[in-house]
């Protein structure tokens, strides 16, 4: 039997440092999130008005924006834990999102593990500062899950690419200053090679974005027209011809550093469950339900906190970011559900006489996209049983 | 924070997956030798010193190997009693069970048997055992009859804190049951032919098995916050243990419903260990309290004490 010595045990509370650090988050979110964005839920909410990019302003000049980067490039340099901290108080609280998230959760760190020095000193702080706003054009009608069937063309001409083709299921893209973007530069490639991985300019001529109106009602996402959209060599991350491997880059940190924010979101919504459970009542059944989402809430989070433990250990998120996806988007949508059974007939009501201003009929109904949307419930079985399991290959 | 394991741990559960895995049926003895009845118990009565969450891990393992010894009820009570027969169960000399209900587990192989009368919990002395044939044969139940209060062990009020360990036990061998009913299906899915291929590879054999990793993991993540805060005697103790052995009962037993399915008629026959699993899966479910009543447990807490 082993002796107890160097033992540094698994727990589960806050270090010293990281107490200070989360009251040092509460302190500046209770001080500076104005009231009127307060309860934000989501949804269009997170890019209409002005107020959002100066809140978005606001958390950057109050250091809170880049939390885990590197101090080169304008980060606080901090361990991944303090950015997990930060997005559990600001879940917490309510505020809006940053403007940025599809910068600073993808484009921008593609370009510190994938892009040229001057890609960095280019991108990276205005993005931090909310300044340029991103979006991102991987899919297309008729490459969704299935990625590598990519068709955008990227003709070479001169010193620039030339961009044609269709992209969609962007979101920000209708205020998004730059997208990082999936084209196909060799027409005779197939599936994952000839792929390049560029920087579009959205304000660039042949660029057309068109809001998709989607099943809440609101426009969250966009399509995009490129037609002779010109893209200077510069803008090339990673090697011509191979994109896929950057975008691979892209998609693992979508997944690594999303976990926190969704189970702090995920524990919003269950609080404010159980607060309806109490307002209106809930049968035995009922309760036994709501219980095994709260049970299943805990699990999640310390299964954030697991995954974190990894990421730190090796650096780059793990697949246990994709456990952590496929059950938290199954988890919200059962939430949303038991909020409209407790709320019966009257959930069908929408403004102005919605209970909680139609707030879970339309996080039900918006709960739908979730096993779509950053990788689909069933590509991320595949990934599991692939990947973590080691079972044969399904194609 | 960290919530990775500790190299001690990691020590721990290979040292315990090894033996389990070359020791058909170990003797309370055997496990004495190993450390392993004596992990938690202070090192100045002949036990390891270790930590809830070191044991844990054995907890884990012995789960998986469906291991026929009185571990869990011995552990269960431990803490609770006294350093006299805290040292001679990290001796291999007693182990323990706790005649609660009607039936009793681990009559067949525990030496001492406690019983709850009143504001205390006795040993009972010279009361008649019957084991009955359970489902389970890894962890018989049975009956006592007669015999009379010996020494006090400890006041019943400790029962509630008691009760908190039970279920966190039993959470962390799900969790084991669940991983190796897992294991096996995996391992057969990806050496099993037909229609010219390997079934692994058809998505309506791999789904079902990542969903029993995903479930198993977050089971597995419940299992040890709740190992935690038994560790800590954290106030959420007796909600954590509870979610997490209503949560990791329904992961094992849907881990090997799902195992039996993609092994097929193998699955199905006596000699394959997964019906074995299965029914350990099925007693921890049902034992103490199910699934559905844990949770109920969980809603009032949560619903009310406002």
């Amino acid at each position: 039997m082993p002796k107890r010595s160097s033992i540094a045990p698994v727990d589960f509370r806050d270090t010293p440092e990281e107490a200070r650090f989360r009251d040092e988050v509460r302190s500046w979110l209770d001080a500076n999130l104005p009231d009127e964005l307060r309860g934000h839920g989501g949804g269009a909410a997170r890019f209409d008005g002005p107020e959002v990019r100066a809140w978005s302003r606001a958390l950057y000049d109050g250091g809170w924006v880049g939390i885990s980067w590197p101090e080169e490039y304008g980060g606080r340099g901090l361990s991944p834990r303090f950015q997990a901290i930060y997005l559990e108080e600001e879940a917490r609280a309510e505020g809006p999102p940053h403007i940025g998230v599809i910068g600073l959760g993808m484009a921008g760190p593609t370009i510190i593990t994938r892009g040229t020095e001057a890609q960095k000193a280019r991108y990276l702080q205005p993005l931090l500062a909310a300044e340029e706003i991103w979006c991102q054009g991987f899919s297309e009608p008729g490459a969704g899950s299935d990625l590598a069937g990519v068709r955008t063309s990227a003709r070479l001409e001169d010193d620039r690419f030339v961009l044609d083709g269709q992209k969609v299921w962007s979101s920000y893209a209708h205020i998004a200053d730059f997208c990082i973007l999936l084209a196909r530069s060799d027409p005779t490639s197939e599936r994952h090679a000839g792929l390049t991985y560029v920087i579009v300019d959205m304000h660039a001529p042949g660029v057309d974005v068109r809001p998709l109106r989607q099943i809440t009602g609101e426009s969250e996402f966009n399509e995009i027209f490129l037609s002779g959209v010109e893209v200077p060599l510069d803008n090339v991350i990673g090697d011509v011809g191979g994109g896929w491997d950057v975008a691979m880059t892209t998609l693992l940190h979508e997944r690594g550093t999303l976990g926190f924010a969704l189970v702090a979101r995920l524990e919003v919504q269950v609080q404010k469950l159980l607060a309806l459970a109490v307002d209106r009542g809930a049968t035995p059944t009922q309760r036994e339900a709501i219980a095994r989402e709260w049970i299943h809430l805990q699990a999640l989070r310390v299964t954030a906190y697991r995954s974190l433990s990894a990421l730190e250990r090796t650096g780059i998120p793990g697949p246990e970011g994709s456990i952590l996806k496929l059950q938290w988007s199954e988890a919200n949508q059962r939430v949303t559900k038991l909020a409209l059974e407790l709320l019966g007939a009257d959930a069908q009501l929408l403004a102005p006489n919605a209970p909680y201003g139609g707030y879970w009929t339309t996080q039900q109904l918006r709960s739908r996209g979730n096993t779509i949307e950053a990788g689909t419930s069933e590509i991320l079985r595949n990934i599991l049983a692939e990947r973590v399991l080691g079972l044969p290959r399904s194609r | 924070m960290d919530l990775s394991f500790t190299p001690l741990q990691e020590e721990l559960r290979d040292q315990a997956r090894r033996f389990l895995a070359d020791t058909a049926e170990p003797t309370w003895a055997q496990l004495a030798e190993l450390g392993w009845t004596g992990a938690s118990v202070a090192e100045e009565h002949g036990g390891a010193g270790l930590g809830f969450l070191e044991e844990a891990v054995l907890h884990e393992a012995a789960g998986a190997a469906l291991l026929h010894a009185p571990l869990w009820s011995t552990s269960t009570l431990l803490p609770f009693l006294q350093a006299e027969d805290q040292a001679a169960v990290a001796a291999g000399e007693r182990s323990w069970t706790l005649a609660l209900a009607p039936l009793v587990p681990d009559l067949d192989t525990a030496t001492h048997v406690a019983v709850v009368g009143g504001d205390t919990v006795w040993e009972l002395e010279g009361a008649g055992r019957e084991v009955l044939a359970t489902s389970d044969e890894s962890r018989p139940l049975g009956v006592v009859s007669g015999g009379e209060a010996g020494r006090a062990l400890f006041p019943s009020e400790l029962l509630p804190a008691l009760r908190a360990r039970s279920l966190t036990i039993l959470a962390l061998e799900a969790v084991g049951v669940a991983a190796r009913a897992l294991e096996l299906a995996v391992a057969y899915a990806t050496e099993r032919e037909q229609f010219g291929r390997r079934i692994g590879t058809y998505q309506a054999v791999s789904h079902p098995l990542a969903s029993s990793l995903a479930d198993a993991e977050l089971a597995r993540s419940l299992a040890w916050w709740a190992a935690w805060c038994v560790a800590h005697d954290e106030p959420d103790a007796p909600v954590a243990a509870a979610a997490a052995k209503a949560d990791a009962a329904d992961a094992a037993v849907l881990a090997c419903e799902r195992a039996i399915q993609v092994l097929g008629g193998i699955g199905f026959t006596w000699e394959h260990v997964l019906h074995r699993l299965y029914k350990r899966a099925l007693w921890i479910q049902t034992w103490e309290a199910s699934p559905a009543q844990l949770r109920a447990e969980v809603a009032d807490h949560l619903l009310d004490t406002a």
